[in-house]
């Protein structure tokens, strides 16, 4: 079986974000990038299902600058096989991303595509399930379980008060979710393996896209609390600013 | 790093230092600070206050490949360099000096001396099980009555015809009660000759060979420390490393791993200086935060300034290391230097947090006192004063 994973190299969820000149990107000084963590479950995903299989191939797909490199290294330390960086700027326009890796992975032969259900960073929630139109394969997305069996892939999507159970035939794309599995950590011989581990580059140029961003904000500074008052008669008084005030109740 | 738990704690670097890191070694120290923050951390805190070594951790090291990860892949072992080895032991300590203690005696103190003064079928045999923590190691050098002084140690090693008779006493031996092998270190000629010391493997289930839990301690709680005797031991012949001969074997054994300290040591020092910045800033007095009063700020600056100093020094130690220019001098400088400001920088993280300060829910108080015994291991602070100043002077002044 051979599977490609698409990855995302973005700023660690715990980096304390600043907007950059200009307010529509961040600035990256000081900022640590990680893999998105989303994508983490599809490398995760990909390794297992080769392990299991006991043959195959994987290969890691990012399109990004050249420091994504070290976010593929991340995924070949984890095991998988060989990577490939789709060099260029990265648009804001999703379709734009989903045709450049849709050109790349067309006539790969993959049995399986992933991807993480969305990025941590914009939050589309797009690219992969574009990809699966662009290439005219089914489409499981936000799945939080995998199976594959034969020809087929299963999974189960989490909605409102239930589990949607999925199926179809291969080849197909996957877009996971949390709960799919636990990533592994890297061993630190895969980390010293991933060195020799091929990484192809290629040159890609992006669209402009039919969607731009036009402003980037961070979110109001939390306010101090305040205390109303105490004993019996501050419930009442509480009460009232739960209603007027904060309007929560 | 998963979607559910992002490490939170993000290391200290105020000097870019991190630029001077290669891709690997940065993964690598990512790596172990994830594991550490997923795995140690929730549990150290109850692991010190009750006593227990965390024995439920060493698969998980194992798999990792922190055990002798510098030495060479041939023998199962990670093949790492040295700076990336010094990172594994600043992440591990940052948890707990016990835990970085199990790791640099499995390393330095039993996979090494095998590596270096062992038979082929020595090392072909024990290196790929120790790294796998299939074996459990400990190192045997230290007496009741020769600690710094090490070459006085009247253990002895007789040889018989089909092999060797040990007897003797050590103490203050790492991982000394779960250890199955022991790297036990011997005089084979007269108790005044350092030069007949020659190191042997010891499976502990030999006959005669016991090894005791040490009671009482106030320190290192989360690390298991024995006394092992050795009662007419038999050994067959090729329990002997071959390679080893003097004093100076074990010895460079201690220099491996003081290199390891002089890292692990930085690795507590940034926890507690981590805590402190935290606590400083959530830790409201008298209408605002700790960190925004004056006497604060000088702690953190002084801690910051003298972690960011450690740091520079053993980055440079490791890379002289692998360019094979250190030498057991460098290193003395660096255990000397690190593990004494780890001692100052933990007390002063235990001051800043007051009262909570001294419970174990914190990590401070915690380091401060395992740091304690780290100050005082692997050539106390005064020995390593010592070895400079006969380094600087040429005057022994032992």
């Amino acid at each position: 079986m051979k599977i490609a994973v698409c990855l995302k190299r973005v700023p660690d969820t715990t980096t304390k974000i600043v907007v950059g000149a200009g307010g529509k990107s961040i600035d990256e000084a000081g900022v640590k990038f990680v893999p998105n963590p989303y994508d983490e479950y599809a490398v995760e995903a990909a390794i297992a299902l080769k392990e299991k299989a006991g043959a195959g191939e994987t290969v890691v797909v990012s399109l990004g600058g050249d420091a994504a490199q070290e976010t593929i290294r991340t995924a070949l330390a984890m095991g998988i096989d060989r990577g490939v960086l789709l060099k260029g700027d990265g648009s804001a326009d999703g379709l734009e991303v989903a045709r450049v890796l849709a050109a790349e992975l067309n006539g790969g032969g993959y049995d399986l595509i992933l991807f993480g259900k969305m990025a941590v960073d914009d939050y589309h929630h797009a690219v992969g399930v574009m990809v699966g139109e662009i290439l005219g394969l089914p489409v499981l997305s936000s799945v939080s379980a995998l199976r594959v069996e034969g020809g087929t892939v299963g999974g189960e999507r989490e909605i409102e008060g239930g589990v949607e159970v999925l199926a179809a035939a291969l080849p197909a794309v996957v877009t996971t979710d949390k709960g799919v599995n636990t990533p592994r950590l890297p061993s630190l011989k895969g980390i010293m393996a991933a060195k020799k581990k091929p990484l192809e580059v290629k040159p890609v140029s992006l669209g402009a896209g039919t969607m731009v961003v036009t402003g980037l904000s961070l979110p109001p500074e939390r306010q101090a609390g305040r205390i109303v008052g105490e004993g019996p008669d501050a419930a009442a008084v509480l009460a009232q600013l739960l209603r007027t005030e904060a309007k929560v109740i | 790093m998963s979607v559910a738990s992002a490490a939170s704690y993000a290391g200290v670097d105020f000097y870019q230092v991190d630029s001077l890191l290669t891709e690997e070694e940065r993964a690598i120290r990512d790596t172990v600070r994830t594991w550490v923050e997923e795995n140690l951390i929730p549990v150290i805190g109850d692991a010190y206050v009750t006593g227990k070594f965390p024995k439920q951790l060493i698969p998980g090291l194992a798999e990792l490949g922190v055990l002798g990860a510098n030495l060479p892949e041939e023998y199962g072992c990670a093949g790492l360099g040295n700076v990336a080895y010094g990172l594994i032991m600043q992440e591990l300590e940052r948890g707990d000096s016990g835990i970085r203690s199990f790791a640099s005696v499995q390393g330095g103190l039993v996979m090494y001396p095998i590596y270096a003064f062992g038979s082929e079928e020595q090392k072909k045999y024990w290196l790929p099980r120790l790294a796998k923590a299939e074996e459990i190691g400990c190192f045997g050098l230290t007496e009741p009555d020769f600690g710094s002084n090490p070459g006085g140690m009247i253990t002895t090693a007789r040889e018989t015809k089909d092999g060797w008779v040990l007897n003797g006493t050590k103490m203050w031996i790492t991982n000394g009660s779960q250890a199955t092998v022991a790297v036990v270190w011997a005089k084979t000629g007269a108790v005044d000759d350092q030069k007949s010391i020659r190191g042997f493997i010891v499976p502990t289930n030999s006959k005669g060979f016991t090894g005791k839990d040490q009671k009482g301690k106030l320190s290192l709680r989360a690390s298991d420390t024995s006394e092992l005797h050795l009662e007419d031991v038999h050994l067959p012949k090729d329990a002997l490393l071959p390679k080893s001969g003097g004093l100076k074997s074990p010895l460079m054994c201690l220099t491996q791993a003081r290199y390891g300290i002089s890292w692990g040591t930085l690795g507590a020092a940034m926890a507690c200086y981590d805590e402190a910045v935290r606590y400083s800033k959530n830790r409201v007095m008298f209408g605002k935060p700790i960190g925004a009063t004056q006497i604060q700020q000088v702690r953190l600056a002084d801690m910051l300034t003298e972690i960011t100093k450690a740091q520079l020094l053993v980055l440079q130690l490791g890379r002289m290391k692998d360019a094979g220019t250190m030498t057991p001098q460098h290193v003395s400088l660096a255990k000397r230097n690190n593990c004494n400001i780890a001692c100052d920088i933990a007390r002063e993280a235990r001051r800043l947090l007051g009262a909570n300060g001294i419970l174990a829910e914190y990590h401070s108080m915690r380091h401060m006192a395992n740091l304690e015994s780290v100050y005082t291991y692997e050539g106390t602070h005064d020995m390593h004063s010592l070895i400079l100043g006969q380094d600087i002077t040429g005057f022994g002044a032992f």
